[in-house]
């Protein structure tokens, strides 16, 4: 019989509250989702008032501030802090975006967070991403060529390397990945739009000779076709990507070359 | 089984013919270079491949390709020489000008989506200190893809390791060199933060390429996890380390922000300004104006602003204006620095300028290394000794190519060349499956014994805390001006703060993901760095490149034309200082060393 609510182990229960910044006039109250694989214990959310005053305007400026001023267990991955390395890709407010890249001042009421969606949590706000990684390596994503390599560069005009904007900028955030409820049904057979985006860029490259390969690659019910069209890839992708779009460029491949 | 204080470790133990650290463009470079030539190769790294710190890099990668005018790797070579302030070794930077040309093109085959010329050659652009016929024009060197160039080599590279057969062990931190008694490094251990298991992994060739620590300052473009791992082991394993006086302050970090925005915005004609629209490089660069080299630049920013002539409401920064750029240029060659100016800054390009700063953004010191990446550790006998098993590459690195400052786009080339010429020589001093040299178990577990010491640390001052007040005083006494009685300063407050390691607080008490005792193994290895840095800096009572003394305004050439090179007892606390001359001798017969002269832009 289908199951209607979350599983014992998984419901999530309300956490510490943290107390409120003495003397603070802006305060906002972070809402945090929290896990630890060592204790057994549900997930839970804890409650972090921040003063505003007191902190940098992004949300990664608030949870770095939280893990070095009030709790340096709350755990979540960074680097960058500049939207280019993907590291801290997150579910705040709804919506699966950068932390170092979304503004507090852009969220109305509390902030709610949680880690990317329908992925393992090892813990706190850090997802096991080793299935889109390895999908990512299935598909081969370098460049082949039958044909000689020439001595110098091989030539592209800039027409035919305009039609890699859009794709070559992907940052492997998988905030897309996990924003697609066909991956979250099929995510152990669907490629997902992260990975359809980074195929597609091959077959669009004007030096690639292996597009005929790679379609074929693709050509199964559900590595390309249980792309539904939902189009929360495109809404989601915090560097303005469109993978629907890419996703339909492989599909019209795909009939073209019926 | 190691039993440290009643708690049980297990350990998996690994044999590779070859260990990289850090999985940055030079590590993976490395890494697949070494994979391709048989070896059996494993890459630990502490983020996953694509989320190092080469895919910030902007601008572009330099190679006297002459694909926009005319060019010559001599050119490239001088200007390099010159941009070093006459302290890189001529012979590493032969090697690395003449290989760039294969380097790039060898990339493009990779397939990195570099911009292209109206004929469809890789598009190269304008960067500061890159001149041609040394010296007398503007070259065009730069190979750039729009201005996330670093992004696309990093994610090529990452691919091109897929092709091949290496093993990645992600999300790993290595603790520490397992270093034998002769000296020679026979591998390293890391701890898996996944499932919090530990890894002891045996070598014939360990390569750190672990980066720089710009996070040693408060202030810098680089990224969290840039905190010179490499180097803290380096440190702890007994090495010297080179020059790290040498800190480049790139002229235009986001104000606030500390974001980068690249010097290729001067390289497509964007200018700074100063509170009165004035274009004030012309007064301190007459020839190069807002093209000359960073250091340059950064002097000149921050004499403006300490002249009164910044801009703002506390007058502390400068202007960076592209207004005057066709949009649709930017459009096609910025739009990176576009969308950060206006997510960091609020500003629209292409109608308010940029508020600037200079901003930490490179160490040009490091472990030094000989040209083929080989570690050394000099005596006075010999300044070029190598430590057998050790390798070191890209901005963990010192070769010495960029001697008291880096020119733009030569960090990019410095990763693929030297990661390449690091599979080179690896290839050539390793013999794939020969047995490994035994580790004591009393090294292993010493090495335990600090893990487990900072992971159940229980004193008062949390790791961010100490960091904060290292970052501090790094931004305070060891800027782009430097005086001696500032830095003296410097040293005794470093000192202070190094003794407060011993009361250092840990949190998190779990073996997965523990990223506050990441943190902490991560500030053990930034303090040693920023205590050598200081120490170096007050000693050396001259200016050269980023090396600016106030109190020794003068570059002084016979007696301060060597590395510094410098030691440090991580117990205790004290350091030991030493010099390598610089190599004013070039590779080949190709090319006259370029002789020492006034350094004018």
């Amino acid at each position: 019989m289908a199951e209607l609510t979350l599983p014992a182990h998984s419901k999530i229960r309300e956490g510490k509250r943290w107390p409120a910044p003495a003397g603070a006039k802006r305060v906002k109250t972070f809402k945090v989702y929290r896990w630890s694989p060592d204790d057994g214990e549900n997930p839970r959310v804890d409650y972090y008032p921040i003063d505003l005053d007191k902190c940098g305007p992004m949300v990664l400026d608030a949870i770095i501030k939280i893990k070095n001023e009030v709790d340096p267990t709350l755990t979540f991955r960074r680097s960058c802090r500049e939207g280019i390395c993907g590291s801290c890709a997150m579910n705040i407010d709804g919506t699966n975006t950068l932390a170092c890249t979304k503004a507090i001042e852009d969220i109305d009421g509390e902030v709610k967070i949680y880690p990317l969606p329908h992925m393992p949590v090892v813990k706190d706000l850090v997802p096991d991403l080793s299935v889109p990684y390895a999908q990512l390596s299935s598909i081969e994503p370098w460049m082949k060529s039958h044909s000689p390599a020439p001595s110098r560069e091989r030539l592209q005009s800039p027409e035919d390397r305009e039609k890699l904007d859009g794709l070559y900028e992907c940052i492997l955030c998988f905030c897309c990945q996990t924003s697609c409820p066909s991956y979250w049904w099929n995510g152990d057979r669907y490629l997902g739009p992260a990975i359809l985006l980074q195929a597609y860029r091959w077959i669009a490259d004007s030096r690639d000779e292996a597009t005929g390969e790679r379609l074929d690659a693709l050509e199964d019910p559900f590595r390309l076709y249980r792309c539904h069209t939902i189009m929360n890839c495109t809404r989601t992708c915090p560097k303005g990507l469109n993978p629907a779009k890419a996703i339909a460029e492989i599909k019209r491949l795909m009939v073209a070359r019926r | 089984m190691a039993a440290i204080k009643g708690d049980a470790y297990k350990i998996v133990d690994h044999e590779y013919d070859v260990l990289v650290i850090g999985a940055g463009g030079a590590g993976l470079r490395a890494t697949f270079g070494m994979a391709e030539k048989g070896l059996k190769t494993a890459c630990i790294t502490k983020v996953f491949p694509t989320r190092s710190h080469t895919v910030a890099a902007q601008g572009g990668i330099s190679a006297a390709l002459g694909n926009m005018g005319e060019d010559d790797w001599r050119y490239h070579m001088y200007d390099t020489v010159k941009g070093s302030d006459w302290l890189g070794d001529q012979d590493a930077i032969e090697y690395m000008v003449r290989e760039a040309i294969p380097a790039i093109i060898e990339l493009e085959h990779y397939g990195v989506p570099f911009s292209r010329t109206p004929e469809g050659k890789i598009y190269q652009r304008a960067f500061g200190g890159m001149t041609t016929r040394f010296g007398e024009g503007q070259a065009y060197r730069t190979c750039a893809a729009a201005d996330r160039t670093g992004h696309a080599i990093l994610h090529t590279l990452y691919q091109q390791s897929l092709k091949h057969d290496a093993e990645f062990f992600i999300e790993y931190f290595a603790i520490d060199l397992l270093m034998d008694d002769d000296g020679a490094c026979v591998g390293a251990m890391a701890w898996n933060l996944d499932d919090g298991t530990l890894h002891r992994f045996r070598a014939q060739m360990t390569v750190l390429a672990t980066g720089g620590y710009g996070r040693a300052y408060f202030s810098c473009t680089s990224a969290h996890t840039c905190t010179g791992d490499g180097g803290g082991m380096a440190i702890r394993a007994g090495l010297p380390l080179q020059d790290m006086e040498f800190v480049q302050f790139h002229p235009t970090g986001i104000y606030g922000a500390g974001c980068l925005i690249t010097e290729g915005v001067r390289g497509e004609g964007g200018i700074l300004r100063n509170k009165d629209g004035e274009r004030f490089m012309e007064r301190y660069a007459p020839s190069a104006k807002d093209l000359a080299s960073r250091d340059v630049v950064s002097r000149s920013m921050t004499i403006e602003i300490r002249e009164g002539r910044g801009v703002g409401e506390h007058a502390d920064h400068i202007h960076l204006d592209l207004t005057h750029l066709d949009p649709n240029l930017i459009h096609q060659r910025l739009p990176g620095i576009a969308e950060s100016a206006k997510i960091f800054a609020g500003v629209d390009v292409t109608k308010q300028p940029i508020p600037v700063l200079p901003t930490v953004h490179y160490n040009m010191g490091g472990i030094p290394t000989n040209y083929r990446a080989e570690v050394l550790n000099p005596t006075a006998d010999d300044p070029d000794r190598v430590v057998p098993g050790l390798m070191a590459i890209g901005e963990a690195a010192c070769v010495s190519v960029h001697g008291a400052n880096r020119l733009g786009s030569n960090s990019l080339l410095d990763l693929v060349v030297f990661g390449r010429a690091a599979a080179i020589r690896a290839a050539e001093v390793v013999k794939p499956g020969s047995a490994h040299k035994k580790i004591s178990e009393e090294k292993t577990d010493a090495i335990l014994g600090r893990l487990d010491g900072l992971r159940y640390a229980k004193g008062e001052t949390p790791t961010a805390t100490l960091r904060g007040k290292m970052q501090r005083v790094m931004q305070n006494n060891c800027a782009v001006f430097r005086t001696g009685e500032v830095l003296d300063e410097g040293v005794k407050l470093l000192d202070d703060i190094y003794a407060q390691r011993g009361d250092i607080g840990v949190s998190d008490r779990s073996m997965v993901w523990n990223s506050d005792l990441v943190e902490t193994l991560e500030l053990e290895n930034l303090l040693p760095q920023a205590v050598v840095t200081m120490r170096s800096a007050a000693n050396r009572q001259e200016s050269r490149g980023a090396h600016a003394r106030e109190d020794f305004a003068e570059r002084d050439d016979k007696d301060w034309m060597k590395h510094t090179v410098m030691s440090m007892n991580v117990d205790s606390g004290e350091t030991q200082i030493g010099y390598r001359p610089v190599h004013l001798y070039t590779l080949t017969s190709d090319i006259e060393p370029i002789p020492p002269k006034k350094r004018v832009y």
